[in-house]
């Protein structure tokens, strides 16, 4: 008789186990899930800072200037002694065009979307043109980009304070 | 000989040879008395064959079509047209026996014996997977993965290539907006691929192969398939170089080639080039021109085309089973036109509203 009751057991005893049963399944799930969650972010981030100091006016020739184009995605350009700051994304599709210098123009490579140097658009399937950073002098002198700030061509930001600057 | 290089070349830009393909395409679908034979299918074959091997003695076209990633794309090809030749093949030898008032050959009495599908089905399916996998693991021997160096946010290969299956949607874009090309387009073409069952509900064909009961089904699908997925599978993949810009088959892929190709928009077009004015400021009556023709195309045409060709459609087809179809094909036929567009006109969108990221 007592041997029968040790080898089955009672109500309160199967739902303990119950509870210990599944408290240890839930906890191993969550800490799985946890882990693939954590995964999902990487461990470290090589993308570059969002604004940057980028020497200063003398520094940059009439045209075109790649300097900052591998380390923060921007372009230099200098017309008339007016600097702007450009963004290497293509406007299509978001892919990164090359700069062109023998033909002056910048070309897409995904789509063949092509701009002028100062960023207009007028080939390939390009909606409207790259994007200007905003960008200004701080008060050493030294010229700043920054990439939070955006102005857009269409939507008439180009002459706005900070979209340029004159040297 | 190099002259015929260079006539190959010219002929296999797009415009030339997507109408070339069309023209062909569509007399092939007018003649299927012709190309469902045996005989034509054996002739296609070794033309293409003799032509090909011909082809590849050119070191640049080799160069091209021996990359790691386009030799698939060289099999597939010979797939597409095996599994398209045959079906077509099948369905002309039906069609003659229907035509003498035979029954088809799936539906003759001996051809409606039916077979377990095991050990029938298994076993062949056994088979197949055991062929494919030693295919899989030689191609993993003999071809090295194509692997670049690890990826740079600020720095693109040139030219830069989708996987070769996306490679028709990558020329579709280049005609189109990115939110139209990339993203309403491949949903329509999804959803609508999964709703032609829904729509075509017609028995014809069902059971065993036909053209002749099916023409407009059949001729409107492999249109969709060939000339706007395969086809411009072939362009992207062969023909797009450094730039995206257009190389023949014999061209070298020279980085500078310099092509003119100002795109303008439709509102350009209008209000600079032939009325000689500026752009109006605001972008409704801009675009005012825009709107009318994308109305037009999309609404006004629907009960034209219903008038002269779809009533007969819609009188076995049911109001809205064939206004979707109306809108399916109206959504296919959209991406030829564009193409025609901007190869006549240079034009780049017909409605711009790049204020809205709204350009068609």
């Amino acid at each position: 008789m007592s041997d029968e009751a040790k080898t089955s057991l009672n109500r309160r005893e199967f739902f303990s186990f119950l509870a210990v049963g599944w408290i240890t399944f839930g906890a191993a799930t969550a800490g799985l899930a946890s882990l693939i969650f954590r995964f999902t972010y990487p461990n470290v981030v090589f993308e570059p800072a969002l604004d940057f100091i980028a020497g200063v006016p003398g520094d940059y020739a009439e045209g075109v200037d790649e300097r900052w184009k591998n380390g923060f995605g921007v372009w230099i350009y200098k017309k008339d002694g007016r600097l702007v700051a450009m963004s290497n994304i293509c406007t299509h599709l978001g892919c990164i065009p090359t700069w062109l210098p023998a033909e002056s123009k910048f070309k897409c490579p995904c789509h063949g979307s092509g701009y002028y140097p100062n960023g207009i658009n007028f080939e390939g399937p390009a909606p409207r043109p790259l994007e200007r950073f905003k960008i200004f002098r701080n008060p050493e002198g030294k010229i700043v980009v920054d990439k939070t700030k955006v102005f857009r061509y269409e939507k008439g930001e180009w002459n706005s304070d900070g979209a340029f600057i004159d040297s | 000989m190099h002259m015929i290089k260079l006539g190959i070349n010219f002929l296999s830009s797009p415009l030339y040879s997507f109408t070339l393909f069309i023209v062909l395409f569509v007399l092939a679908m007018k003649r299927m008395d012709i190309v469902g034979t045996k005989k034509f299918g054996m002739g296609l074959l070794i033309f293409t064959l003799v032509v090909f091997a011909w082809m590849v003695s050119d070191p640049v076209f080799f160069s091209v079509i021996s990359l790691p990633d386009n030799i698939p794309i060289i099999i597939l090809n010979g797939l597409v047209f095996w599994s398209t030749w045959y079906a077509l093949y099948k369905g002309n030898q039906n069609d003659i026996r229907i035509a003498a008032g035979e029954p088809p050959i799936e539906g003759t009495p001996e051809n409606r014996e039916k077979v377990w599908a095991w050990p029938n089905l298994v076993y062949t399916e056994l088979f197949c997977i055991i062929a494919c996998t030693i295919f899989l693991i030689v191609w993993a021997i003999f071809f090295k993965a194509p692997l670049e160096e690890p990826a740079n946010p600020t720095w693109a290969p040139n030219p830069a290539k989708a996987p070769w299956y996306f490679l028709g949607l990558q020329e579709m874009l280049v005609y189109f907006d990115p939110w139209m090309a990339g993203v309403v387009l491949p949903v329509i073409i999804i959803i609508g691929l999964i709703a032609i069952p829904f729509i075509d509900t017609n028995p014809k064909g069902n059971g065993y192969y036909t053209f002749k009961e099916r023409k407009f089904a059949i001729s409107a699908f492999l249109f969709g398939w060939l000339a706007l997925w395969v086809f411009l599978i072939q362009i992207g993949t062969f023909l797009r170089g450094p730039n995206w810009t257009f190389y023949g088959p014999f061209e070298f892929w020279d980085t500078h080639k310099v092509v003119a190709e100002n795109n303008i928009n439709l509102s350009e077009i209008m209000w600079i080039k032939l009325f000689g004015i500026a752009l109006p400021k605001n972008i409704f009556v801009r675009e005012v021109f825009g709107l009318i023709v994308t109305g037009l195309y999309l609404v006004a045409s629907v009960p034209l085309i219903t008038k002269k060709w779809g009533h007969k459609y819609q009188e076995r087809m049911g109001t809205v089973r064939y206004y979707l179809m109306i809108f399916l094909i109206l959504g296919m036929m959209s991406l030829p036109i564009k193409m025609y567009l901007r190869w006549f006109f240079n034009l780049k969108y017909i409605l711009a509203m790049p204020e809205f990221e709204l350009n068609l």
